[in-house]
């Protein structure tokens, strides 16, 4: 009998981490939440508040990474970047950042939009789903979790699914030469 | 490893096979409870006590008790889910459960009812059973059948535990791709499910082949295949179903892991491949998954129904021909699953002329148990009864069945709460009340005590209103439209009314399984002692002790007659004797006529099949994690295999001595 | 959410009335059968005399044949198979009935099924005609229909009980199927196959017009959308492409073009709204726009962050889009 129960734990511990990644979150958690305000001072009243937003929180969730996936789609981001190899836009599925990395970066990108084509989606798309596409976004390049990132699409075969991609160590480069206009 | 190499060398041979066999006379084994051979016998095939012999046990009466309670157990955890789905169906609009919640629970319960509890129930009955039954000591590959055993443990509770952690399968029992393939299948819910049906398919397999075998060799001398028992033909002919179905949906399930792992495009239209693969190969598999179920049920009426009529079988021919039939017929009627998907008008035919066809067999059976019952003087007790309601509910399923074989009657309700109310009565129909019927008619032999009578007439009537006040209602759901596998449904589709009533007979049945539990329990702590054959039958399990001894016989029945217990000549040989006592000794017989033919040596008690299921378990879960897990993780495995088949210096002693004795 | 016959036992289409006929032959020779079958089970336990354990068992029919007993058996295989025949001629005569609808001057639509909403695409010889509506179809009585049946994403099932049976929508394998209603009405319809969080929720209304009604809707349906005619309503046709509802939705003759969503061109004049999630009203599209996922979860229209004067200026303007 002890086995049985020493095999339910063994299971258990293994699989907490399936908790987190296995969530579906249908109720936006953003609803009444603000994009957090810019902050010139470290001091606030009460308790400190850092982290009004949704950053990082979707970057182990599978189902937000496959929200992303469908979203880079639907908002036609594969018009510029195709499936992440680049086209008008740059490629982001290689380890080539021009505007960073960081899923704040990421997200400054997409809602403030960037010179030379990458319009600005603030507004237009609303704050969890930007979270998303920036979870997904880094996926394609293996920065978000391996285990929660989405397989291979029922389209045709462009490249190798997310889960399946070594994660790249970033580089920065600066906005010119081939990676912005091939 | 000096010390398995060892196990080779004849001078340490026959060291050890002095020191295991002893070297003073050789003790047979012979009729006679108290005789020296019975104690030999008892100290030969006693297991070791504690966790160690818990874990390495290749007795088929323990693994057979483990599958059933293991199944069991499952199946009050799945009704516990659908328990919590009528709650959530009783009003409209309801917010009990979401929708994500729901989804993983009927998953869950169709895939524990069907591939967790079902088959291996009935498995595991048979893996008790039919060595007694057939008048053999141990199942022909007992290690095998442990084995199955722990895959099939780990398998389910690898699933549960993955549905306590909201990672439950979520694409329904059948894991229609796309929704359960590497899109819209969504983190490792499908994965897990994929792994449970490679361990419940091996599982099932490898005991279908060993019960297979047990049934074809092993059978007592003078069992030729006309004097078989019903219940043996029913597992005969469900062996060989599993055998040829099951590979069929471990192959779809390993094409839809590799499109989920290896990115593959098995079921992508866009690269060549076809999602209705999966619904061909998933139901060549899952349409005589129902007989599995069924036709062992079969076994058990003709079984119980002679017993208790106080006579043999009518038309026994008729009724095995009846199964085999069934069985071929089995595997004719895959694609009425799928009229819906588009098919040539020729094949709906064809297919709507098999689903009607096999209603045949089955109408031999009930009319030859009919005729059974009315010529007998009937015994009327709580097996019985179960067997009576039995005919009720399985004969109005089977009703609804051939409507459904109708194509054009099936566009309408395919899918619909009719289906579902469908599937209850035949599974609940064919394969729970006999189930029932077995466990009150069996269970003086599993445990040597009878199952209280009085409680077995309420669970019996409990069950029955229970069982028709749940599922009528849903035939008319269905004809009024209401789909299956909805969370919810709104308030004006005028369905509220019949799913509250669903909804008060699932609390009915729940009372009813628990006055079972509860009579189980009252009856493990102190019920009335049943004697070796409380119910006067006349199969073989019944010539033992109850609960038998670990070597089943003292000495192996010989057979004279379709009714070995009730028809009994009195110059006839009632037994053979002769087999060592002191080594697992066995008994194999020729396939038709049984006659003695070789000798034969079982399987000691090993922990490497444990071992090896949990490393088939961890290959399987690390290929999920990353995929070259496929491949490192085949090394424990077939470490595991290698030291199971590698012969400790006893066996080996004790193979050579057997060979030298006559 | 707005009622609707669903009942294959009430049908209102040629093929729906085939089946129905079909099932009034079913039903009473099963529930024959059924009767029989109990009867004779009954009659058996009534006249067998009671035994107990201890009674020995008679075993004689080991040797002597029942030759009584075989030939009841027998009558029975015998009747059950000659009305298994019957029933197999009569589903074979009611399917090729169903397949011989007549279908001179068919009207042609193109269903496709998303999770978990329907679009269709009324088809013409001239492209100008061609106009897509979402959830709901209407149809003239009398006039056979081939809906051509085409799976976006996973498999659904097309079902209007009181129309036809269920044909799936299977990604890669687009098929059709047609029907003829006979009588107005609205049929209510739904997805059949399993597909998702809100296979629920994914109901298609059928709405058999006279022919009149069906050529006035139709002309109205592929006009495009009507011009804002207040000020509040052209406040909302301006945040509606400002904000993230053009993102995914189309309202044709303005700058919303997305192909995601439904087609909102004629939203006010549907019945109901995600699908047969919420009936059509002023309140409840206000109550949907804010957070749809309070009514169906999982659904993939986000919650919105939108102020109050916002929305009642987006939902007005959706109220003018007749």
């Amino acid at each position: 009998m002890n086995v049985r129960a020493a095999c339910c734990v063994v299971a258990a511990i293994v699989s907490l981490a399936a908790c987190q990644r296995e969530k579906r979150d249908f109720e936006a958690p953003t609803k009444a939440v603000t994009p957090p305000p810019v902050r010139l001072s470290e001091i606030q009243p009460g308790a400190i508040s850092t982290k009004t937003s949704l950053e990082g929180k979707y970057e182990d969730n599978a189902f937000a990474l496959s929200e992303g996936k469908r979203l880079f789609g639907w908002y036609n981001c594969t018009g510029c970047h195709a499936h992440g190899g680049g086209d008008k836009g740059p490629a982001l599925m290689d380890r080539v950042w021009i505007y960073g990395s960081e899923p704040a970066q990421i997200y400054a990108t997409i809602v403030e939009g960037r010179p030379n084509g990458m319009p600005s989606f603030g507004g237009h798309i609303p704050d969890n789903e930007v979270w998303e596409l920036v979870a997904y976004v880094r996926s394609l390049s293996g920065l978000a979790s391996g285990m929660a990132s989405p397989n291979r699409s029922d389209t045709m075969h462009v490249k190798a699914p997310e889960s399946n991609v070594e994660a790249q160590q970033p580089v920065t480069a600066a906005p010119s030469g081939a990676s912005e206009r091939p | 490893m000096s010390r398995l190499l060892a196990a080779l060398d004849p001078r340490e041979l026959r060291k050890a096979a002095r020191a295991s066999v002893g070297r003073g006379e050789a003790i047979y084994d012979g009729p006679g409870w108290g005789s020296p051979a019975a104690s030999a016998l008892d100290r030969t095939w006693r297991e070791k006590p504690g966790v160690r012999g818990w874990l390495e046990t290749v007795d088929h009466k323990r693994t057979g008790k483990r599958f059933v309670f293991t199944s069991f157990v499952f199946f009050c955890a799945a009704g516990i889910l659908a328990a919590i789905m009528r709650s959530q169906l009783a009003f409209p609009d309801s917010h009990l459960v979401g929708p994500d919640l729901y989804d993983q629970m009927f998953t869950m319960h169709g895939t524990t009812m069907m591939f967790i509890f079902a088959v291996p129930v009935m498995q595991g009955m048979a893996v008790y059973l039919i060595p007694l039954m057939v008048g053999t000591r141990n199942t022909a590959f007992p290690r095998m059948t442990a084995c199955a055993f722990w895959l099939y443990l780990l398998g389910s509770l690898s699933l549960w535990v993955g549905f306590a952690l909201n990672t439950g399968a979520d694409a329904g029992w059948f894991a229609y791709v796309p929704l359960a393939g590497p899109e819209y299948g969504i983190g490792k819910r499908s994965d897990l499910w994929n792994n449970l049906i490679n361990l419940t398919e091996a599982m099932g397999l490898m005991v279908a082949v060993d019960l297979a075998t047990v049934i074809l060799k092993m059978r007592a001398p003078g069992m030729s295949l006309r004097r078989m028992p019903v219940f043996a033909w029913s597992i005969l002919v469900t062996s060989v179903m599993i055998i040829f179905a099951m590979p069929s949906v471990m192959l779809a399930a390993n094409l839809a892991q590799f499109d989920r792992t290896f990115a593959t495009h098995f079921f992508n239209p866009a690269e060549g491949g076809d999602v209705l693969i999966w619904q061909h190969l998933f139901w060549f598999f899952g349409h005589p998954e129902v007989y599995f179920i069924f036709i062992p049920a079969l076994g058990f009426i003709s079984t119980i129904i002679p017993t208790f009529a106080r006579r043999p079988l009518f038309g026994h021919t008729a009724v095995v021909l009846s199964m085999i039939a069934t069985g071929f017929l089995a595997f004719g009627l895959w694609v009425h699953h799928m009229f819906a998907t588009n098919l040539p008008e020729l094949g709906k035919g064809f297919f709507t002329a098999m689903s009607m066809m096999i209603a045949i067999p089955t109408a031999v059976q009930i009319f030859c148990w009919i005729a059974t019952l009315w010529s007998g003087r009937i015994n009327l007790r709580a097996p019985i009864l179960f067997v009576l309601g039995f005919f009720f509910i399985l004969v109005l399923g089977g009703m609804t069945g051939i409507m459904i074989g109708a194509v054009p009657f099936d566009l309408q309700v395919h899918d619909s709460y009719f289906i579902v109310a469908h599937l209850h009565y035949v599974l609940l129909g064919g394969a729970v009340f006999p189930l029932f019927a077995a466990f009150y008619y069996w269970f003086p032999k599993f445990t040597g005590r009878l199952l209280d009578e009085r409680l077995g007439r309420w669970q019996f009537w409990t069950f029955f209103v229970g069982f028709n006040v749940t599922f009528f209602p849903m035939h008319l759901l269905g004809l009024a439209g209401m789909p299956r596998r909805i969370y919810t449904y709104a308030a004006d589709t005028g369905w509220g009314t019949l799913n509250l009533v669903a909804t008060i007979g699932a609390a009915i049945i729940a009372v009813s399984v628990l006055l079972f539990v509860v009579n189980v329990i009252r009856t493990r702590a102190g019920g009335e002692a049943a004697g070796d054959d409380p119910w006067g039958a006349a199969t073989l399990e019944w010539a033992t002790h109850s609960p038998p001894p670990a070597f089943n016989f003292v000495a192996l029945p010989v057979v004279a007659s379709r009714e070995p217990l009730w028809a009994r000549e009195a110059d006839e040989p009632t037994h053979v004797s002769g087999l060592s006592a002191q080594v697992r000794e066995g008994l194999v017989t020729t396939v038709l006529d049984a006659l003695p033919d070789v000798r034969y040596a079982y399987p000691s008690p090993s922990i490497w099949p444990a071992v090896a299921a949990v490393t088939v378990v961890v290959w399987l879960f690390w290929s999920n994690v990353t995929p070259s897990g496929m491949w490192y993780g085949l090394i424990p495995p077939a470490i595991a295999f290698i030291l199971w088949y590698w012969p400790t210096r006893r066996e080996t002693a004790e193979q050579l001595l057997l060979q030298r004795r006559p | 959410m707005t009622g609707g016959l669903h009942d294959v036992e009430a049908p209102a289409g040629a093929q729906a009335q085939a089946i129905a006929q079909l099932w009034h032959v079913l039903l009473p020779v099963c529930t024959i059968v059924f009767v029989a079958v109990l009867v004779a089970v009954f009659v058996a336990l009534r006249r067998a005399p009671r035994a107990t354990r201890e009674t020995a068992p008679d075993v004689s029919s080991l040797s002597q044949p029942e030759p009584a007993l075989a030939r009841a058996v027998w009558a029975g295989v015998i009747v059950c198979a000659v009305l298994l025949l019957g029933l197999l001629a009569a589903s074979v005569f009611t399917d090729r009935a169903l397949a011989r609808l007549p279908l001179e001057d068919a009207l042609h639509i193109r269903l496709t099924g998303y999770q978990w909403w329907w679009e269709a695409q009324y088809d013409d010889p001239a492209p100008s005609r061609i106009f897509t509506t979402a959830n709901e179809l209407h149809v003239p009585v009398g006039r056979p229909v081939i809906v051509t049946l085409v799976g976006a994403d996973v498999i659904h099932s097309f079902w209007v009980p009181s129309l036809h049976g269920k044909k799936d929508l299977i990604p890669g394998r687009p098929q059709t199927i047609s029907f003829r209603a006979d009588r107005p009405g609205v049929y209510r319809g739904t997805c059949a196959e399993y597909c998702g969080y809100q296979h629920a929720h994914m109901v298609l209304y059928v709405i058999a017009d006279t022919p009149n009604d069906f050529a006035y809707w139709a002309a109205r349906q592929r006009a495009p959308a009507a011009k804002p005619a207040s000020a509040l309503a052209q406040q909302g046709a301006e945040l509606f492409l400002q904000k993230s509802c053009a993102m995914c939705h189309a309202i044709d003759g303005t700058g919303a073009q997305g192909r995601n969503a439904p087609n909102l061109t004629h939203v006010a004049s549907r019945m109901t709204i995600g699908a047969g999630t919420l009936a059509n009203s002023v309140t409840n599209r206000a109550a949907w726009i804010l957070d749809p996922q309070q009514f169906k979860p999982g659904a993939n229209m986000p919650s919105q962050n939108m102020a109050p004067d916002e929305l009642a200026a987006i939902n007005a303007y959706l109220g003018t889009l007749q």
